[in-house]
C-alpha cells in the first residue's frame, strides 16, 4: 500500500465519520417532520434537533448527588461507541478503512457495551424512572439483540462472511425477494423500529412512565450531557437505517474509489436513507403504541423470522461460508 | 536451563508441603495459613513455568513416582498401582496452566481474606484443604493412569465437599454438601463404569492401552463408552440437567475457594471429555455424538443464565453463570467432535477453530469469573449478606472492588474489548462455520444453537448490569452497606491483577490463539493459529471470504474518537456544574425505598419467559377498615426448577422408598452386619470363584 492509498483510506474514513456525525441530526429532523405533516401540523423544521444540540450544549449540567462516575462517563462513551461504529460500516462505498478490526458481531457487541452503561447509569441516580427504564431496556434487549444477530447471520451466510464490507459487496448480485431474505428483512426492520425506541415498541416524544423506555434511563441527564445522549440516538437512527438500505436493501454502492461512482453511491445512500426515515415516521404514525408486554411478542416474531431465515439459508445454501 | 519437568515436580511438592506444614502448625493456626497460601503461591508460580513451555511446543514429559515400582516389588499386593504416573503433554499443560494462572492470585488473595474465618473455624485446616484441592486438581488432569485419575478425581471430590462444608454451622452450607457429594458420586460412579469398560477391552488401566483399542471397539462399547462419559463428567460439568448441584454448593465454600470450583474444578470435566472424544476414541468420533453434547451446551447457555438473571443471592446468581458459560464452552467442545467425525482435512481446520473457541473460552471463563467471585467475596466480607436486594452504593465505599467487579461484568457480557468478547466472537464463527457440513439435522441444530447461544449472550448483559447496578449503584439499601470499607490491599491486587488480565486476554487474541494451538493441532490433528494470525493484533477465521476481528485496534478506536465526544461536549459549553438531589416524586427526601430492586429489575424477562420459569406466585392482602384500605401486602415468589420437581423429587422419593425396604434387615448389631459380610463373601466365592 502506497502513500496514495494511505491517504485515500484516511479520507475515506475520515469523511464517513465526519458524514455519519452531521447527518444524524438531519435524519431525527426529517422523521420528526414527517410525522408533524402526517398529524396535519406544521411541526418545527428539520433543523431543530442541530438547535436543540447546540442549546443543550450550552445549558449548565445538574447532575444528581447519588451518582457515581458511571453517570458522567456514560455520554462520553456512548457517544465514543457510535463514533467507533462510524468507522465500521459501509455508508457509501463498500470499502470500508477499518473494517478489517470489527464485523458485523462486533457491531451489535459495541451497542450492547452502550447499552451497559446507559442501563447503569439509569441505576445510578436511585430513582425509581431510571431504574425502571433500565430493567425495561435490558429486558426487551434480551430479544432485541439475539433477533439482530440471527438477520445478520443470514445475509452473512449468504456472503460468506460477517464482515459488513463483504456482505455489502456481494448483496448487489442478491435476490431480494428470494423467500429467507425477506423473512429476515421484515425482522430486522422489526427490529430498526425497537432499537431506535419507535412506536410501536417506545416512543422517544413522552415522558409517560407507563410507556417510557429509553427516555426512562436517560431521565436525569441534562446539559450537555443530554446532547451527547441525544445526538448518539440519532447516531444510532442513522446506523440502524444505514444497515438496513445497504445489507437488506442494496445495490448502487460504490465498490471502487472513483470519485464518479462515489457522488453517485453517496446521492443513492441519501435517497434510500430518507425513503427508509419516511418509512419509519409512518409506521409511527399508522400504529398505536403496545403494551409493554405485548411489545416481547412483536419481538418474538422478529426473533423467529430471522430464526426461520437463517435455518432456510443453511438447508438451502448460499455462496457458502465454506472454507474452500 | 532448568527444564519444564522440573518446575512441574516442584510444583506439586510445594502443594504437598503446604498441606503437610499447615497440617504440623495447626496449633498456630495464623501462621499455618499464610505459609500454606504462601507455598501454594509459590507452587502456582512454577506450575506456570511448568506448562507454558509445553504449549509453546516443547516435547510433552512423563513422570513415574519411582518408590512405587520398589514397592510393588515387596508387597505384590499393590502390583496394580504400579502403573501410576504423570504425564504433561499439550492438553495437560493448558490446563495445568489455567489452574496455575488462578492459583497465583487466589493465593494473594487469600491473605486478606483470613479475617473472614479467623474468628470462626479453623483457619489451619483451609490452608491445608486447599493445598490439597488444588493438588489433586493438577494430578486429575495429568494422570496416565485411568486407576489413579479416579483415586485424584475422588480426592478431589471429597476434599471440594469438605470446602463446601466449611461454613458447616449454616444448615444451608451441609445441605448443600450433601447434594453436592451425592450428585458427584452419581458422576463418578459412571466414570467408573466408563473405566471399567475400557479396562474390559484393553485389559490394562493404562491411558496407553486405551488409545491402542479405542480403534476395534465394538459399537455397543462405543455407544455407552460415550453415554456414560457424557452423564460422568457432565455431572461435573454442571451440564443441564445434571447441574442441579452446582448453584448450591459454589456459593456455599468460602469465596477464593468459589472462584477457584468455578474458575478450574468444573473445567476438569472439559478436560476428561477432551480425553476422551480426541485423545482415546478420536479416530472413531461418531458424528451424533457431538450433536446430543451441542444440544445439552446451547441448553445449558441459556437456561444457566435464565435463573441467574432471576437470582438474588450474588454469589448463587455467579454460580448460574457459571453454568451458561460451560455450555458455551462446551458448544466450541462439541462443534468440534462433529467437524471432526467427517475426518478430512478440511474439517480437521474446523475442528481446530471450534476448539481453539472452546479452549479460549474456558480460559477466559477462568479469569473473569474468579474476578466476580473475588468482587463477591470482598462484598459478603465487608457487608455479611449475599443478598443484592440488601447491597447498594457500594461504589463510593469499595471503589476499587467496584472497579474490579464491573470489567468482570463487562468481561462476562462478552463486551469488547474484554476477553469475553473474542471467545464469543470465535463461538459464533464456529457456528457459522457448522454451515459446511453435509448433513441435515446438523444443519438444523447450529441454527437453533447460534440462536440459543445469542439469547443467551443478551440475556448474560442483563444479569450483569443488574447484579452490578443494584450491589454497587445508587444508595445502600440496608444498614449491611453502612460499614463498608474497602477490603485489604493484597485482595485489592488479586482482583486488580485478574481484571488486567481480563483486558490482556481480550486485546491480544492471537497470542492466546498461538498458545492453544499445540493442545488443538496435537488433538484434532491441524494447526489453525497460521490461518488465524493474519498480523500479531488481527485475528482471522477462515470462512469462504475471510473476516477478522482487532480487539486492540476497537479498543484504540475508542481511545481516539474520544477526544471527538470530549471537543463535542466542551465545545459551547460554560462547564458548569451543580450537584443536586434527585428528584423523588414530590417527597422531601430521596429514600434507597424508592430504587429499584433486583426482583424488580428482572421482573420483565421473568414475565417474557414466564413458560420456563414457571413462577408461584402468592399474594396476601390484609384489610383494615374496608377492602379499598390495604394494611399490609406480602408478595411471595418462588421459581421453581423443573428439573428437581419433576425428575430429582421423583428418583429421590422412589431412593427414599427402597431404603426404607433395606433398613429391615439393619438391626444395628455388629454381630448381624458380620453375619451379613460372610455370608456375603460365601455367596460370591460360589458364584464367582
Amino acid at each position: 500500500m502506497n502513500f496514495a492509498e494511505i491517504g485515500l483510506n484516511v479520507l475515506v474514513a475520515l469523511s464517513q465519520l465526519i458524514l455519519f456525525l452531521l447527518l444524524a441530526p438531519l435524519v431525527t429532523g426529517w422523521v420528526r417532520k414527517v410525522k408533524a405533516f402526517m398529524q396535519n401540523r406544521s411541526g418545527p423544521g428539520v433543523w431543530q434537533p442541530y438547535f436543540d444540540l447546540v442549546k443543550l450544549l450550552r445549558k449548565e449540567v445538574v447532575v444528581s448527588q447519588t451518582t457515581s462516575w458511571i453517570f458522567t462517563f456514560t455520554p462520553y462513551l456512548v457517544f465514543t461507541v457510535m463514533l467507533a461504529i462510524g468507522l465500521l460500516i459501509p455508508f457509501y462505498t463498500s470499502l470500508v478503512p477499518l473494517g478489517f478490526i470489527g464485523d458485523a458481531i462486533a457491531v451489535i457487541y459495541l451497542l450492547a457495551l452502550a447499552r451497559f452503561f446507559t442501563a447503569l447509569a439509569g441505576l445510578d441516580a436511585a430513582s425509581a424512572f431510571g431504574g425502571l427504564g433500565s430493567s425495561r431496556e435490558m429486558s426487551l434487549a434480551a430479544i432485541i439483540e439475539p433477533a439482530m444477530m440471527l438477520a445478520i447471520f443470514t445475509v452473512a451466510v449468504r456472503a460468506g462472511s460477517t464482515s459488513l464490507s463483504t456482505i455489502v459487496q456481494h448483496s448487489g448480485a442478491w435476490d431480494l425477494l428470494a423467500p429467507p431474505h425477506l423473512l429476515a428483512s421484515i425482522g430486522f426492520f422489526i427490529i430498526v423500529i425497537a432499537e431506535t425506541g419507535r412506536i410501536p415498541v417506545d416512543n422517544p416524544a413522552t415522558h409517560l412512565e407507563l410507556t417510557m423506555i429509553h427516555e426512562a434511563m436517560i431521565l436525569e441527564y441534562s446539559g450537555r450531557y443530554l446532547a451527547l445522549i441525544e445526538w448518539a440516538s440519532s447516531m444510532k437512527l442513522l446506523l440502524f437505517l444505514t444497515l438496513l438500505a445497504n445489507i437488506f436493501l442494496p445495490g448502487g454502492i460504490a465498490t471502487q474509489l472513483t470519485f464518479g461512482s462515489i457522488a453517485i453511491s453517496l446521492g443513492i445512500f441519501l435517497l434510500k436513507v430518507l425513503v427508509l426515515a419516511t418509512l419509519v415516521a409512518l409506521v409511527e404514525c399508522s400504529a398505536a403504541k403496545l403494551r409493554l408486554f405485548r411489545v416481547p411478542d412483536l419481538l418474538a416474531a422478529s426473533f423467529v423470522l430471522s430464526l426461520l431465515a437463517l435455518v432456510l439459508y443453511f438447508l438451502l445454501g448460499g455462496a457458502g461460508h465454506a472454507i474452500l | 536451563m532448568i527444564d519444564a519437568q522440573f518446575f512441574f515436580g516442584l510444583s506439586l511438592f510445594l502443594y504437598l508441603a503446604g498441606a503437610v506444614l499447615g497440617a504440623l502448625w495447626c496449633l498456630r493456626p495464623r501462621r499455618s495459613y499464610y505459609v500454606s497460601h504462601l507455598l501454594a503461591l509459590a507452587a502456582g508460580i512454577s506450575g506456570i513455568t511448568s506448562s507454558v513451555p509445553v504449549l509453546l511446543g516443547q516435547s510433552p514429559y512423563h513422570i513415574t513416582i519411582p518408590w512405587l515400582t520398589a514397592l510393588s516389588n515387596v508387597a505384590p499386593s499393590i502390583k496394580l498401582f504400579e502403573n501410576f504416573s504423570l504425564q504433561v503433554d499439550a492438553l495437560s499443560a493448558f490446563f495445568v496452566f489455567v489452574i496455575s494462572l488462578l492459583v497465583v492470585p487466589v493465593s494473594i488473595y487469600a491473605f486478606g481474606y483470613l479475617r473472614e474465618y479467623e474468628h470462626k473455624q479453623s483457619v489451619a485446616l483451609l490452608g491445608v484443604l486447599y493445598n490439597l484441592f488444588i493438588l489433586s486438581m493438577v494430578l486429575v488432569v495429568t494422570a496416565n493412569n485411568a486407576l489413579f485419575f479416579l483415586i485424584v478425581w475422588e480426592v478431589m471430590s471429597v476434599v471440594s465437599y469438605f470446602l463446601v462444608t466449611f461454613d458447616h454451622e449454616k444448615t444451608e452450607n451441609t445441605q448443600a454438601g450433601f447434594l453436592y457429594i451425592v450428585m458427584t458420586h452419581v458422576g463418578t460412579a459412571f466414570i467408573v463404569l466408563f473405566f471399567l469398560i475400557f479396562y474390559q477391552q484393553a485389559g490394562s488401566f493404562d491411558f496407553e492401552a486405551f488409545r491402542k483399542v479405542a480403534a476395534n471397539l465394538p459399537d455397543l462399547a462405543k455407544t455407552l463408552l460415550f453415554v456414560f462419559a457424557l452423564i460422568g463428567f457432565g455431572t461435573k460439568a454442571g451440564l443441564v440437567p445434571l447441574h442441579i448441584w452446582l448453584p448450591y454448593a459454589h456459593p456455599a465454600a468460602p469465596s477464593h475457594i468459589s472462584a477457584l470450583m468455578s474458575g478450574v474444578m468444573i473445567k476438569t470435566a472439559v478436560y476428561g471429555m477432551l480425553r476422551i472424544f480426541f485423545d482415546f476414541l478420536k479416530p472413531d468420533l461418531v458424528w451424533w455424538w457431538g450433536l446430543v453434547l451441542l444440544g445439552l451446551a446451547s441448553l445449558s447457555a441459556i437456561l444457566g443464565i435464565l435463573y441467574a438473571v432471576t437470582e438474588k443471592d450474588l454469589k448463587k446468581l455467579l454460580a448460574y453463570s457459571s453454568v451458561e458459560n460451560m455450555g458455551i464452552i462446551l458448544i466450541g467442545v462439541s462443534l468440534a467432535m462433529i467437524f471432526s467425525s467427517y475426518q478430512t482435512s478440511t474439517f480437521a481446520i474446523l475442528a481446530a477453530v471450534a476448539l481453539i473457541a472452546g479452549l479460549y473460552h474456558l480460559l477466559n471463563h477462568a479469569v473473569f469469573k474468579s474476578v466476580l467471585f473475588l468482587g463477591a467475596g470482598a462484598v459478603v466480607s465487608q457487608t455479611h449478606t449475599r443478598n443484592i436486594e440488601a447491597l447498594g452504593g457500594l461504589i463510593k465505599k469499595m471503589p476499587w472492588t467496584a472497579a474490579c467487579f464491573l470489567i468482570g461484568s463487562i468481561a462476562i457480557s462478552a463486551l469488547p474489548p474484554f476477553n469475553g468478547f473474542i471467545s464469543e466472537w470465535l463461538t459464533f464463527q464456529a457456528l457459522l462455520l457448522g454451515f459446511n457440513v453435509p448433513d441435515l439435522i446438523v444443519k438444523i441444530i447450529v441454527p437453533l444453537s447460534a440462536a440459543l447461544l445469542a439469547l443467551g449472550a443478551a440475556l448474560a448483559t442483563a444479569c450483569f448490569v443488574k447484579a452490578f447496578g443494584v450491589s454497587f449503584l445508587a444508595l445502600p439499601r440496608s444498614e449491611h452497606v453502612q460499614t463498608a470499607q474497602e477490603v485489604s490491599s493484597s485482595m485489592k491486587w488479586a482482583m486488580g491483577s485478574l481484571a488486567a488480565l481480563c483486558l490482556v486476554l481480550g486485546i491480544l487474541p492471537t497470542a492466546v490463539v498461538r498458545l492453544l494451538d499445540g493442545v488443538t493441532g496435537a488433538l484434532v490433528g491441524a494447526s489453525a493459529a497460521a490461518s488465524m494470525g493474519v498480523n500479531p493484533l488481527t485475528l482471522a477465521v477462515p470462512s469462504a471470504k475471510i473476516v477478522t476481528v482487532a480487539p486492540l485496534g476497537l479498543a484504540l478506536i475508542l481511545l481516539i474518537v474520544i477526544p471527538v465526544a470530549l471537543g463535542v461536549a466542551y465545545m459551547a459549553g460554560e462547564l458548569r456544574t451543580r450537584r443536586a438531589q434527585t428528584w423523588g416524586c414530590g417527597l422531601p427526601k430521596l429514600s434507597p425505598r424508592m430504587e429499584y430492586t433486583a426482583t424488580g429489575f428482572s421482573k420483565p424477562i421473568q414475565l417474557i419467559f414466564k413458560s420456563i420459569y414457571q413462577p408461584r406466585k402468592e399474594i396476601e392482602i390484609e384489610t383494615d377498615v374496608s377492602s379499598y384500605v390495604h394494611k399490609r401486602i406480602r408478595y411471595e415468589l418462588q421459581i421453581e426448577s423443573p428439573f428437581e420437581k419433576y425428575f430429582y423429587q421423583p428418583v429421590s422419593a422412589f431412593v427414599l422408598k427402597i431404603s426404607a425396604i433395606v433398613r429391615r434387615i439393619q438391626t444395628g448389631s455388629i454381630n448381624t452386619y458380620l453375619a451379613y459380610i460372610f455370608i456375603a463373601l460365601v455367596i460370591l466365592l460360589l458364584l464367582v470363584r
